[in-house]
């Protein structure tokens, strides 16, 4: 076993019990932190595939900005655990095969893509940070900017929001 | 089993240079909390630890031993888990951080294998630094909820609300110095101040960068930026109100004692270190000398700068030693200089050596004097208001480093194209 | 090297855990955050292509859908703020009327 296939499969299996403990766990901040695991796992196998800038955005913006969101708002609200309820007898016993049987069919679609000549696994794509950036400037120009426009957008938004009513 | 070291030998010397590093590391942030001590003790005009030692010097040995031995007990209701991460994870990023900042250029070529003056070198250092400090949020925010306590959470929350807001224009200011380097290696952005067709000296340096190329903008005012946002980043004086011990107890360490408590201190003094070893990478050169490397003899004497400084100051330890109080101290102070005239004496001996320490040694005077810097701020200004720090953070510094960038791309621009 | 269909199955099987919690829990918070797994798990199916096929477009989208999960969880996140505040309550099972 290459250390490539190694490092795959540790990382990935991190990841995968990570994301299980997020659907298991019951208290948010747990689940909050197993996802900025499943994060983390995912920015290294990022960087496994060669994608170095994109995985050090993943880290900065994913883990380092959006889930401290996320984390203080579980904070702020002082929220609890989840409550048990009984709310369908159905869920109970369809639902773990239900969602088994939703996984194996995405993953049956995928494990032998068709991806003819390109689906050889190649190297890292040499100097893709130089690449992403030039594409940014030229060919996806207009999407960055009206991603910046989005996010003023949205600050707005969240500033409105949190405002407390005027009595 | 000679067959197992010959094919591993990457990852044999990988692993002693990281003990190696946190060894030092650790031996360091011990000494400078004994070196904070006494600065900020002779600013407000007394005498610092002096007892424990001669000069205080077995102060951190002391502080440590008491750490050990001190009781850890853990409150009550608090969230296990988080109460526990908490400070691994604050003292775990920290101490990784300095796994990609390279202490010098040449390697070290021992058993026909180089071993590099540093730990990692990727393409993208500098981003994986940041993502590390991004990270580190979390040390603080975990660990003043988990203590189920007021005035953790609060510092918490303030603490991490801080490092947040000022972790935006610490990115920021440092897009300047990147323009110029065109990389975000820290090994290449010190290579790109080295401009070494002309060799300079001080003025290639990127707080002053000036190239013979024409229009050149000096990065002072992202050196400003960068320093003042990486203050209140690792919550040092006068940003540090989140554990401000009149205001908040202790902020968001109140909770946590003896061992656990000593692993954020520890987090934050590998912090600093790592900061200034940063400031002087990408704004000061690095390893780079001061003065032109070029065969003029005034600036080949300048080799022997470091030796001109370790033989003095070890002579003068020597003299203190003799004239001493205690015994211990009349023992342990000349031997310490004797060992300094040694090594001085040593350098101008074999000048080999004498080429190989010079980077070490000016990156090393560097990251000292930001060093000091740090502490004589936490000595000398008083500390800011939370709702003055946030305006700072957004108000002022953030607008400043986005028009360093501004400015810095024009003139690259017009440098390229006039 | 690491062919690319062991990375779209990892992605498979993370949306689908991600879809999982998103249909069994009650808490908003976390069902917000199983829709970001989700999010991830797309990512990572990106960057797999985009390595297979050798362009960096795969890369270039994968940012502009860490932007748009940024913006999202900001206005999200206001808005469960808001539900807190009205219904004193985080129970997604509670918020079934459109008048309190």
């Amino acid at each position: 076993m290459s250390p490539a296939l190694l490092i795959f499969f540790v990382l990935a299996g991190l990841a995968v019990l990570a994301a299980l403990s997020l659907v298991v766990q019951r208290h948010p901040i747990h689940s909050a932190l197993s996802l900025i695991v499943v994060m983390v796992c995912l920015a290294g196998l990022y960087l496994l595939i060669g994608a170095e800038f994109v995985a050090a955005v993943q880290i900065i913006v994913y883990g380092g900005a959006i889930m401290v969101l996320f984390v203080f708002v579980i904070m702020l609200l002082n929220v609890g655990e989840e409550e048990r309820t009984d709310f369908s007898k159905l869920a109970k016993f369809a639902g773990l095969p239900l969602a088994l049987a939703l996984t194996a069919s995405i993953a049956a679609a995928v494990v032998k893509p068709d991806l003819g000549a390109a689906g050889v696994a190649r190297a890292a794509i040499p100097n893709a940070t130089a690449q992403i950036s030039s594409m940014l400037f030229k060919e996806f120009v207009y999407p960055f900017e009206l991603t910046s426009f989005l996010i003023l957008v949205a600050i707005m938004g969240a500033l409105v929001l949190a405002q407390r009513e005027k009595k | 089993m000679t067959a197992l070291l010959t094919q591993n030998v990457f990852w044999i010397i990988t692993i002693v240079k990281v003990v190696l590093l946190l060894v030092i590391v650790l031996t360091v942030d011990a000494y400078l909390t004994w070196f904070e001590r006494k600065v900020v003790a002779h600013i407000q005009s007394r005498w610092g630890p002096h007892r424990v030692g001669p000069h205080g010097l077995l102060q951190p040995a002391a502080d440590g031993l008491k750490f050990l031995f001190k009781e850890d007990p853990t409150p009550a209701g608090v969230d296990r888990f988080a109460y526990y991460l908490a400070p691994f994870l604050a003292l775990a990023l920290s101490l990784t951080a300095l796994a990609v900042i390279p202490f010098g250029p040449k390697p070290i070529v021992l058993f026909g294998q180089k071993i590099y003056l540093w730990i990692a070198n990727p393409d993208i250092g500098l981003l994986i630094l940041f993502a590390i400090t991004a990270l580190s949020v979390y040390g603080v925010a975990l660990a003043g909820w988990a203590s189920n306590s007021k005035y953790s959470l609060l510092g918490g929350l303030r603490g991490s609300a801080q490092m947040i807001s000022y972790e935006l224009s610490l990115t920021m200011s440092v897009v300047g110095v990147l323009l110029m380097a065109n990389t975000f290696s820290l090994q290449g952005i010190i290579e790109a101040q080295a401009n070494a067709k002309h060799g300079i000296g001080i003025l290639g340096w990127n707080i002053f960068a000036w190239t013979h190329q024409g229009l050149f903008w000096p990065q002072i005012i992202g050196f400003i930026c960068f320093f003042t946002s990486a203050m209140a980043e690792t919550d040092r004086a006068p940003f540090d109100l989140p554990e401000a011990e009149s205001e908040l107890v202790a902020g968001f360490h109140t909770e946590y004692a003896s061992f656990k408590f000593a692993m954020f201190f520890i987090a934050e003094y590998t912090a600093m270190i790592t900061v200034s070893c940063l400031a002087t990478i990408l704004f000061f050169g690095g390893w780079l000398s001061p003065f032109p490397q070029s065969s003029f003899w005034l600036w080949q004497l300048t080799h022997y700068i470091p030796s001109v400084t370790l033989i003095p100051f070890g002579l003068w330890v020597i003299y203190d030693g003799i004239k001493y109080e205690t015994i211990f101290g009349k023992l342990i102070l000349p031997g310490v200089g004797a060992a300094m005239v040694a090594i001085g004496a040593a350098l101008i001996a074999f000048p080999a050596v004498n080429e190989f320490i010079q980077p070490v040694f000016w990156f090393t005077a560097k990251v000292f004097v930001f060093l000091f810097f740090y502490v004589w701020a936490r000595g000398t200004l008083p500390r800011l208001r939370y709702d003055q720090l946030m305006n700072v953070g957004w108000k002022l510094l953030l607008p400043v480093s986005i028009a360093n960038v501004i400015v810095t791309a024009l003139v690259i621009l017009l440098r390229r194209y006039r | 090297m690491v062919p690319t269909n062991y990375y779209l199955v990892l992605s498979a099987i993370l949306f689908g855990l991600g879809t999982v919690a998103f249909v069994f829990k009650r808490n908003i918070i976390t069902i917000f955050m199983s829709i970001e797994l989700m999010l991830n798990a797309v990512n990572l199916a990106f960057v797999a292509f985009s390595q297979a096929f050798g362009k960096v477009h795969g890369q270039v989208f994968v940012l502009f859908v860490i932007v748009v999960a940024a913006a999202e969880a900001a206005v999200g996140l206001g808005i469960i703020i808001l539900i807190q505040r009205n219904r004193q309550s985080l129970n997604v099972e509670k918020v079934n009327l459109l008048k309190l």
